[in-house]
């Protein structure tokens, strides 16, 4: 549990950050909240030569509206994203899975940008990021891009980040007013990943379900987007036949891998299981 | 008398004696960061050691090759068997009676296993030089499942044991086996279960789990060439025995060895034995006569310092049609590992097992114990449990229930029909325990009126019928617990550990001002000696608590003990503690008497000193007597304060209680809700019901832990699969239980002040509540027994493999 050497930056702007990051190349990392990267660096599982620090970097914080859009910086906390009015009145989805992440400890010094950025399954955020169709700021040396969280996550640990590049915000579209959402988790405990979870935003009409995205987190090398199980309660007031259905959809694109929290078949079932939650949940808070 | 002169009863208070909810005293350090523990020590030029080890379960080790090591900034020595066999210390004995390598001889036997031993100027660079090291090695065929082991063609573990047919506890049937204990009458239990109306036969297993205290197993030995000495600061819950074992194995003369435990942080018996780090740490610093620390990490802790149960229990149960207990059956495969290295007394391979016929009123009763290797990590010690009680517990208490079961009874009128009578004690078990006393039935029915039991009963019945009707998918379950404990290891008649007998021991020296110091041969490891101990002084010789320094830990200054564990600090060390108080009363007695100018007969004890009997003005405070024993003693009395008392306990002590769990279990996704946790112990005199209390919470939180999911579990390669916190079970506050507790006093008639431990009872008595409330929540559909741990994934397979998906 003790580190191999690594050499320590600390850059006070992006450019700099960029620079070195471009600079060192693969043997750097940088470093955001660090409860992804310290671990498995004290696991010798990853043994970075340079770590950049991104927290004396200015302009990577904080929670801005603009236009239809809210632009959350990459170093903002999960703490600071419960802190904030604004987060719980227009994206309140977000609170819900934030709540869910770890302990208070953790949400202290983990960031939105590390937890999307970092391409574990395992993390809260990607999949609720899919649904809320949010997109990426992504700043390397040739300049800025945006490249939308639905075609970020290529496998475990692999993204669209091409080396030297830096996620610096994320941008997420307000959601409908009146929409309904919710975000079902089922852990073993505080602190632990998901056996299985599923992010709901939807709309409803009379009665039925106007408009529906589902993401599920870590029920598959990536997170996912389930489509055929959202298509399938479009136009449906959710009986449980079409709960059902839905679950098996979503259960298709399921490929879970067993570990101790269960084995592969149950890990989808779950899955299946918080699908339905969500939606039963999301549908009975839409306005 | 003026309206100064405090009453009787405020007397009473400033002591803070026996039965006070006193404070803690060790927590004003501990919550201000300010206790000592071993890794807060830092010495001059201290050099830091740490582990290659082995990623294989069980290989040859062809080749060591440290030369790269060697050559990494900061790294001193590598340290291997081939070094340790120049001092002839490449193996150790164990408290078990067997022996155990310190780093891989040859072969290694377990993942995770003791290597090499790098030793570095700063623990950085022993990182860098243990990936440096090269082994070669050459995997064999691994043994992880018990029920394979003996098979003939099973691959030969111990190569070392090749050709010895018996070891230290008798003969040996296989070259995997241990050792096989019997206990009780064979002829007379099988001839129970021929004539028994019904029977009940299940192979129960209590899985393999790991005590995990918060601090990891550590030391720092630091011998001086000069003087020839050897000073080892370490998380010992024994140090008196760590000495011994060190004069024993090291030729050091056992004077020259200093051996101190500082603050401990928890211990459940992992700190009970002897481990590869502490002999590798002592060799290290005879070698470069430095100061060498050694600490464990999370990881290593939980996957190659001692382990717990693992044991496989085949249990049956012989009884009437009406539901009287006959006879009890019980076979166990004893799964140890690479090397027997439990911490039992010498003589008890497998611990106190013997109690497993519980608190029930068994004729006759039989025990056998195969004890048996595979390549997993050595062990196993009692976690948070007297020997082997835990398990028993376990045994029996699950075994009531499906002897319930199959009578059609319900499982408290069985245990209430099969209880061993108030007016038994003192009682004879069938398997040879002599139980102090108890009260059962007045335990059990209070628990019963408190949860309202029968009304539980209805309340299941009625969601029974609605979970058939399809209208619930909450199934609901009862787990009534009723255990007996066995602790106060442990009369010399029966317990020595590596022939020293299990006494434990107190010196007490009042000071000439009424303050004095208490040093106890016990060792709290967060168990609150410091607070109790000077409790039983404060009550038995009238002095304020707050006045009594307690010590503990150190070898050179406190009188020999045999430590904290299995529950024995309140039974052993608590009457030692009384006993010494009680001489220095003695003495006391006597000075009163001279200084009152009356005959010793006629005065009296009362609360803080000595009154003329009939003339209650007379007094001498126990205060101005420890001035006057100073000053002015009768003639011919020696002047001072002092008494030391080693206690040798007559008999065991014999906690009970009873518990009920009562739980809720969603069968769609397994996840469970503990709606009710009720624990009612009877401790006997209770000398700090606050701290009973705080330790039944943390019993209960490790019985949780234990039977709903914490597991050391391997995978068929010999990888442990759960190996760190993500996935070794370790509840935080919020997943625990809220707990309630309650108490009945049934004094222990041996014990100077009728105390019976209690730190151990609520692992022993809470496993069983959780894991019977699951089997009972699940028995309505057709189970007799689902192995524990019964985590999510556990219970929905529970669930669909008895057709509630179908």
């Amino acid at each position: 549990m003790i580190p191999g050497p690594f050499s320590y930056h600390r850059p006070a702007t992006l450019a700099e950050a960029v620079n070195l990051l471009s600079t060192l190349g693969d043997e750097a990392r940088p470093l955001a909240g660090g409860h992804s990267l310290v671990p498995m660096m004290k696991l010798r599982l990853a043994s970075p030569e340079h770590l950049v620090d991104l927290h004396g970097v200015a302009g990577l914080k904080g929670i801005q509206r603009r236009g239809d859009k809210i632009v959350i910086g990459a170093m903002t906390t999960q703490h600071e994203l419960l802190a904030s009015d604004d987060i719980g009145k227009s994206l309140p989805i977000l609170h819900e899975t934030a709540l869910l992440i770890a302990d208070p400890q953790v949400r202290y010094r983990g960031t939105i940008g590390g937890n999307v950025a970092n391409g574990d399954p395992g993390n809260d955020m990607p999949a609720l990021m899919m649904v809320l169709s949010a997109s990426y700021r992504l700043e390397g040396k040739s300049g800025a891009r945006e490249v939308a969280a639905n075609e970020f996550y290529q496998g475990a640990y692999f993204t669209a980040l091409e080396p030297g590049e830096l996620l610096t915000s994320i941008s997420i579209p307000l959601p409908a007013a009146g929409h309904g959402y919710a975000y079902e988790k089922l852990k073993r405990k505080v602190g632990d990943y998901a056996t299985a979870a599923a992010a709901v935003v939807l709309t409803m009409a009379g009665g039925k379900v106007a408009t529906c995205k589902i993401g599920l987190t870590n029920l598959s090398e990536t997170p996912l987007l389930a489509e055929d199980a959202a298509k399938a309660v479009i136009g449906t007031s959710l009986d449980p036949a079409t709960l059902k259905q839905a679950a098996a959809a979503a259960e298709a694109i399921m490929s879970p891998a067993a570990d101790a929290r269960g084995p592969v078949e149950y890990r989808k079932h779950i899955g299946g299981i918080m699908v339905t939650r969500a939606l039963q949940r999301a549908a009975g808070r839409a306005g | 008398m003026n309206d100064m002169t405090p009453t009787r009863e405020q007397r009473e208070a400033k002591l803070e004696g026996m039965g006070c909810k006193r404070k803690r005293v060790e927590d004003i350090r501990f919550t201000q960061g300010k206790g000592n523990y071993v890794d807060d020590l830092k010495l001059p030029g201290m050099l830091h050691g740490d582990f290659v080890r082995s990623p294989h379960a069980h290989a040859r080790v062809k080749k060591i090759d440290d030369t790269e090591a060697l050559k990494v900034p900061g790294v001193l020595a590598v340290i291997t068997a081939e070094t340790l066999k120049t001092v002839n210390l490449a193996w150790m004995p164990t408290l078990a009676g067997d022996v155990q390598m310190v780093l891989a001889d040859g072969k290694v036997l377990f993942q995770n296993q003791e290597v090499a031993f790098v030793v570095a100027t700063d623990r950085y660079a022993a990182d860098d030089g243990i990936n440096k090291v090269i082994v070669e090695y050459e995997p064999l065929p691994v043994v992880i499942d018990p029920f394979k082991a003996m098979d003939a063609d099973a691959p030969v573990l111990r190569e070392d044991l090749a050709g010895k047919t018996s070891g230290a506890h008798g003969p040996r049937k296989h070259h995997n086996h241990v050792f096989e204990w019997t206990v009780g009458d064979k002829d007379l239990t099988d001839a129970a279960f021929r004539k028994a109306d019904v029977t009940i036969k299940e192979m129960l297993s209590y899985h393999r789990t790991h005590p995990s205290p918060l601090e990891t197993c550590q030391c720092v030995c630091s011998f001086d060439k000069i003087k020839g000495e050897l000073s080892i600061w370490g998380t010992f819950q024994a140090p008196h025995v760590i000495r011994t074992v060190v004069a024993l194995i090291s030729k050091i003369p056992e004077h020259k060895i200093h051996v101190i435990s500082p603050d401990i942080g928890g211990g459940f018996g992992n700190k009970v034995g002897a481990y590869p780090g502490y002999i590798c740490a002592a060799v290290a610093s005879i070698v470069t006569g430095k100061p060498v620390k050694w600490v464990e990490d999370r990881i290593e802790n939980l996957t190659a310092t001692s382990f717990a149960r693992d044991y496989h229990m085949t249990t049956e149960i012989a009884a009437t049609r009406e539901g009287r207990v006959t006879g009890l059956r019980v076979h166990v495969l004893a799964d140890h590992g690479a090397f027997d290295a439990c911490a039992d007394p010498s003589k008890w391979p497998a611990g106190f097992f013997n109690i497993v016929t519980g608190s029930y009123d068994f004729p006759t009763a039989h025990l056998s114990v195969d004890g048996i290797y595979t390549n997993k990590a050595p062990g196993g010690v009692a976690y948070r449990c007297s020997f082997r009680v835990t398990e028993a517990a376990y045994c029996i208490e699950r075994a009531m229930d499906i002897l319930a079961q199959k009578l059609g009874m319900d499982p408290a009128e069985l245990r209430l029909k099969n209880f061993i009578r108030a007016e038994q004690f003192p009682y004879h078990s069938a398997l040879g325990w002599e139980y102090d006393s108890g009260d059962y039935h007045t335990a059990m029915r209070k628990m019963m009126e408190t949860v309202d039991y029968a009304g539980l009963r209805k309340e299941q019945a009625l969601l029974r019928a609605a979970f058939k009707r399809g209208e619930t998918r909450e199934i609901m379950g009862l787990g009534v617990s009723f255990f007996t404990e066995i602790v106060g290891a442990g009369p010399s008649k029966n317990c020595d550990i590596l022939g020293i007998a299990m006494f434990d021991s107190c010196e007490i020296r009042m000071h000439p001002t009424g303050a004095g110091i208490a040093r106890v041969g016990s060792k709290s490891q967060g168990q609150g000696h410091e607070t109790t101990w000077a409790q039983i002084i404060a009550t038995e010789i009238g002095i304020p608590a707050d006045d009594i320094m307690v010590e503990e830990g150190n070898t050179d200054t406190a009188p020999y003990g045999l430590g904290t564990y299995g529950s024995r600090s309140t039974p052993v060390a608590g009457a030692a503690i009384a006993m010494a108080a009680r001489k220095i009363r003695a003495k006391a007695q006597m000075i009163a008497a001279y200084k009152l100018e009356v005959h010793e007969d006629d005065i009296e004890w009362d609360i803080d000193g000595f009154r003329v009997k009939g003339l209650p003005e007379k007094t001498m405070s126990m205060k101005d007597i420890c001035w006057a024993a100073y000053n002015s003693v009768p003639p011919g009395m020696e002047p001072g304060l002092e008494a030391v008392s080693y206690y040798d306990p007559p008999n065991m002590t014999y906690p009970f209680g009873a518990y009920i769990c009562v739980m809720n279990i969603d069968v769609d996704t397994g996840v469970y809700k503990v709606r009710r946790f009720y624990a009612l112990d009877d401790c006997g005199t209770r000398i700090n019901p606050m701290i009973i209390e705080g330790q039944v919470h943390g019993g209960l939180t490790e019985a949780f832990a234990i039977a709903m999911g914490q597991e050391i579990r391997y995978d068929d390669e010999g990888n442990v699969v759960t190996g760190s916190f993500m996935d070794f079970f370790m509840p935080t506050a919020v997943e625990t239980p809220h707990w309630e507790t309650d108490f009945t006093v049934t004094p222990s008639p041996h014990h100077p002040i009728g105390a019976k431990g209690v730190g151990e009872s609520p692992n022993v008595g809470g496993v069983p509540a959780f894991s019977n409330a699951v089997n009972d929540a699940f028995s309505f559909l057709g189970s007799t027994h689902i192995q524990m741990p019964h985590d999510y994934w556990r219970n929905w397979k529970a669930a669909k493999d008895l057709g509630v998906f179908a």
